[in-house]
C-alpha cells in the first residue's frame, strides 16, 4: 500500500488582472451579495487560462486550475515548468501563505518551505540572534533551536562573524546562514524552491547533500521547484511538469524532464522560406536554416548540427556559408566559415557545420548565418536567425552540481603522473 | 507501523475560512516566535542611536511640556491642585500606548508583506508582538511618570492614588487590546484600499484632541454641553480619564461607562481578529 503523506485535490486559484482599486468595491459588494443569498461566487466560473503571451479577454485568469496529485512518503518530487507556469502559487498554497480559490491540500506531515531563505533576517541583528529568529519563524520553538544551534553554526561556516550583525556579512555569508537554519529544521515535508541559485559551488554542493540526506536518511518527503535541470535530475524521482497551470506531465523525472525540455519558448529552430521569398540575391539564396541533434533534447554531450540549405543559380561559382555563435549574453564565441571553397554546379545544396559534443557550455546560444561569393562579398547575412537552448546530462560532472562558466566548455584531456 | 486510515489527515488546506476561526494552540506553539518579534523590536530601536532608549522618554516629555504651556499657561485649562504637567504626563503616557499600539498594528500587512508572502506563522503573532513591545515602552514611559510623581510629592503637592489604581493594568490591558482590535481592523482594510493609511494619520491626531489627553472631562461638559457625549461614548476618553482618576484623583469615573468600555474594547477586539482572520489567507495576492 502506498503511503500517501500528501494529497492535492481539485487545487485552483484565481487571480484578477490589472489595476485592484476601482471596481474591486463592486465586485467585492457583488461577491459579497451572491454569498449572502447562499449562491456561488459569480467570478468563479470566468476567467481565461493563465497564457502571459496572449492577451485574454476576461480580467479573471486561473494561476492554477484543477491540480490533482498525490506525493508518497519519502518521495522526492521536483516541479518544473517555464516562467509564468504555476510553480511558485503552488508552492505558496502548500506553504499556507495564500489561500487556494477552490479544492483542498490534505497532509499527514508539517509543511516547512525554503522559498527564499533568510526570510525574516534582521540586519541589526547578530548571526546568532537571527538564527533564533529565523527558525522560530519556520517553525521552531527556542529548545528546538538551542539543542541544535551548534551544528547550525558549523554547517554554516559562519562561526567567526556569529556574534556579528548579519548586515555586516557578504551576501554569500547570509545564505548560508539561512540555509544553515532551514537544513536543519525537522518537518515531514519540505518544500525547496532555487535556494540552490546562491551560494559557492562547495555551498551548493554541501546543500544538495544535505537535501539528499533529508530525503534518503530522515524519510521526509521533499517538494523541489528549480530550473537548475542538474540538480533537479540527480535528486528528485518523480517530477510533475505545470504548464499554463495545469499538470501537462507526470511522472518518472527523466520523462518530466524531455517534456519540459521539448517545449522551451522563443527559441527557433527552424527557418524555411518559398524560393520567392528567401534571402540572398540573383546568384544564390538561402532556403532553410535548421538544428538539429541526435539527441531529443540538445545538450551538451551530444554534437548538434547546424543544416543550411541554398539554391545555387549559377554554374561553376564558388558558394560557401559560414556561421558565428553568440551567448546569451551576446557575447561572441565563435566563427567557422566552410574553408573548403569549390565551384559549385548550379542546383539546391545542403551545408552542415557539425559542432562536436563536450564544446559548448550550457545555456542559449544564437547562430548567425551568412551566404558568401565568389568574389568574398556577403550574399546573404542572417543574424541569429536560429537559437538553441543546450542543457546538459552531467554525465562527466562526477557529483559537481555548481556552476560551470566559461564561454565554453570543452572536454581536454588532463593526465596525472607522479613525478616523485 | 498501522497503515494509517485515508482520512486520518493531520491537517487540511482549504479556500473557504470557517467564520470565525482561532487556534489557539498554534499561536501557543509559535510563543517563542512573539519573544523574538518582542526582543527584535526593543534591539532595532536601541541600534545606532546614540540617545537609544532615552528617545522613549524625550517626546512624551517635550509633548507634557509643550501642552503645559499651551493649554494651561497660555489657555488657561484648570486642573485643580494637580500640576498640569503631572496630568498632561499622565494622559500623554496611556494615549501614547493606545497610538502606538494602533499605529505599529495597523501596518502589520503592508509592512511585513514580505515575510507573509513566503512562510506562514500564524499571524497575529505579529500584533501581537506590537502590542507586548509597546508594553515594555510604556513601561519605561511611566516610570518616568512616577518619578515626576514622587517628585512632586516632595516639593509638597498633595497628591494621593486613589484605592482603584489596583485596576490600572486592567485599564491598560484594555487600551492595548482596543488599540490592538482597531488596528488589526485597518491593517486588514488597508491591504486592500489604501485609503485607510491615509486617514489613520490625521484620525489619530483628531482623536487626540477628542480623548481627554490635555483636559478633564468635566470641563467640556461645563464649556460645551451639547459636545459632551462626544467624549463621553469615546472609549479612549474614558480609559484616560480613569487613569487619571486612579493615578491622580481627580476627574470623574462611573461604573457604568467602565463596563461601556469594557465592552466596546471587547467588540473593537473581536471584530478586528475576524477580519484580520479572513484576511490574513488570501491579502498577500491584493496587497
Amino acid at each position: 500500500m502506498k503511503d500517501i503523506i500528501l494529497k492535492i485535490e481539485n487545487i485552483s486559484k484565481q487571480y484578477r488582472l490589472g489595476q485592484v482599486g476601482t471596481g474591486t468595491l463592486s465586485h467585492d459588494l457583488n461577491r459579497w451579495w451572491h454569498q449572502v443569498r447562499g449562491k456561488e461566487n459569480p467570478y468563479l466560473k470566468i476567467g481565461d487560462t493563465n497564457d502571459r503571451s496572449t492577451k485574454g479577454t476576461s480580467e479573471y485568469v486561473w494561476a492554477l486550475k484543477d491540480i490533482n496529485f498525490e506525493v508518497e512518503k519519502g518521495e522526492v518530487l521536483a516541479v518544473i515548468g517555464k516562467n509564468g507556469a504555476g510553480k511558485s502559487t503552488l508552492l505558496k498554497i502548500l506553504s499556507k501563505v495564500t489561500a487556494p480559490t477552490t479544492g483542498s491540500i490534505k497532509s499527514r506531515g508539517r509543511i516547512a518551505s525554503l522559498l527564499e531563505v533568510g526570510t525574516g533576517f534582521n540586519g541589526e541583528m547578530t548571526g546568532r540572534e537571527n538564527i533564533f529568529l529565523n527558525g522560530a519563524i519556520l517553525g521552531m520553538t527556542k529548545k528546538e533551536i538551542t539543542s541544535k544551534l551548534e551544528e547550525i553554526i558549523e554547517f554554516s561556516g559562519c562561526e567567526r562573524y556569529i556574534d556579528t550583525p548579519v548586515k555586516r556579512y557578504s551576501s554569500g555569508m547570509t545564505v548560508r546562514l539561512a540555509f544553515a537554519v532551514a537544513a536543519f529544521l525537522e518537518p515531514e515535508i519540505l518544500i525547496v524552491d532555487e535556494v540552490l541559485a546562491v551560494g559557492d559551488a562547495e555551498f551548493q554542493k554541501k546543500a544538495i547533500g544535505k537535501m539528499q540526506d533529508i530525503s534518503r536518511g530522515g524519510g521526509r518527503t521533499v517538494l523541489f521547484v528549480s530550473h537548475n535541470m542538474t540538480a533537479v535530475k540527480s535528486l528528485c524521482t518523480r517530477g510533475i511538469v505545470l504548464e499554463h497551470g495545469t499538470i501537462k506531465f507526470e511522472g518518472n523525472i527523466d520523462e518530466a524532464l524531455d517534456v519540459y525540455n521539448s517545449d522551451i519558448i522563443d527559441l527557433v529552430r527552424e527557418v524555411k522560406w518559398d524560393i520567392d521569398e528567401a534571402p540572398g540575391n540573383l546568384n544564390a539564396k538561402i532556403k532553410s536554416v535548421k538544428l538539429t541533434s541526435d539527441n531529443d533534447f540538445f545538450c551538451i554531450e551530444k554534437k548538434i548540427n547546424i543544416e543550411i540549405e541554398f539554391v545555387n543559380f549559377i554554374d561553376n561559382q564558388v558558394i560557401n556559408c559560414s556561421i558565428s555563435i553568440f551567448n546569451e549574453l551576446d557575447s561572441y564565441v565563435l566563427a567557422s566559415p566552410n574553408l573548403e571553397r569549390i565551384p559549385l554546379a548550379k542546383g539546391s545544396y545542403k551545408s552542415i557545420c557539425e559542432i562536436p559534443e563536450n564544446f559548448l557550455n550550457k545555456g542559449k546560444y544564437f547562430f548567425t548565418v551568412i551566404l558568401v561569393g565568389n568574389n568574398f562579398e556577403i550574399i546573404s547575412q542572417l543574424d541569429k536567425i536560429v537559437s538553441v537552448d543546450i542543457d546538459e546530462e552531467g554525465t562527466y560532472r562526477k557529483g559537481y552540481f555548481g556552476h560551470w562558466g566559461g564561454l565554453v566548455r570543452p572536454y581536454l584531456k588532463w593526465e596525472n603522473n607522479q613525478i616523485d | 507501523m498501522d497503515f494509517k486510515k485515508t482520512d486520518e489527515w493531520l491537517f487540511e488546506i482549504t479556500p473557504k475560512n470557517k467564520f470565525f476561526s482561532l487556534n489557539f494552540r498554534e499561536i501557543w506553539q509559535y510563543r517563542d516566535l512573539l519573544m523574538l518579534f518582542v526582543k527584535r523590536d526593543i534591539i532595532t530601536v536601541y541600534k545606532q542611536t546614540v540617545l537609544g532608549p532615552i528617545w522613549y522618554l524625550i517626546q512624551p516629555l517635550f509633548t507634557a511640556i509643550t501642552f503645559t504651556i499651551v493649554f494651561n499657561n497660555m489657555a488657561g485649562i484648570n486642573t485643580g491642585s494637580i500640576p498640569p504637567f503631572l496630568f498632561n504626563l499622565a494622559g500623554i503616557t496611556v494615549w501614547n500606548y493606545f497610538t502606538s499600539c494602533l499605529n505599529g498594528t495597523s501596518d502589520t500587512f503592508k509592512s511585513n508583506a514580505g515575510i507573509f508572502g513566503k512562510v506562514y506563522f500564524p499571524r497575529i503573532i505579529t500584533p501581537l508582538s506590537i502590542v507586548v513591545s509597546n508594553l515594555l515602552k510604556f513601561g519605561i514611559q511611566f516610570f518616568i511618570f512616577i518619578l515626576f510623581y514622587i517628585f512632586y510629592y516632595l516639593k509638597g503637592y498633595n497628591l494621593i492614588f486613589n484605592i482603584y489604581i489596583l485596576f490600572f493594568p486592567f485599564l491598560i490591558a484594555s487600551m492595548g487590546f482596543l488599540g490592538l482590535g482597531l488596528g488589526m481592523l485597518i491593517s486588514s482594510m488597508v491591504t486592500k484600499y489604501r485609503d485607510f493609511s491615509y486617514l489613520l494619520g490625521f484620525g489619530i491626531q483628531l482623536l487626540m484632541y477628542l480623548s481627554a489627553v490635555m483636559y478633564p472631562i468635566e470641563l467640556v461638559n461645563n464649556k460645551l454641553p451639547k459636545f459632551g457625549w462626544i467624549i463621553e461614548y469615546n472609549p479612549v476618553a474614558y480609559i484616560i480619564e480613569t487613569s487619571r482618576f486612579m493615578l491622580l484623583n481627580i476627574g470623574q469615573v462611573s461604573i457604568l461607562g467602565l463596563l461601556y468600555t469594557t465592552a466596546v474594547t471587547i467588540t473593537a477586539f473581536f471584530i478586528g481578529l475576524l477580519i484580520f482572520n479572513k484576511t490574513e489567507k488570501s491579502f498577500i495576492d491584493t496587497v
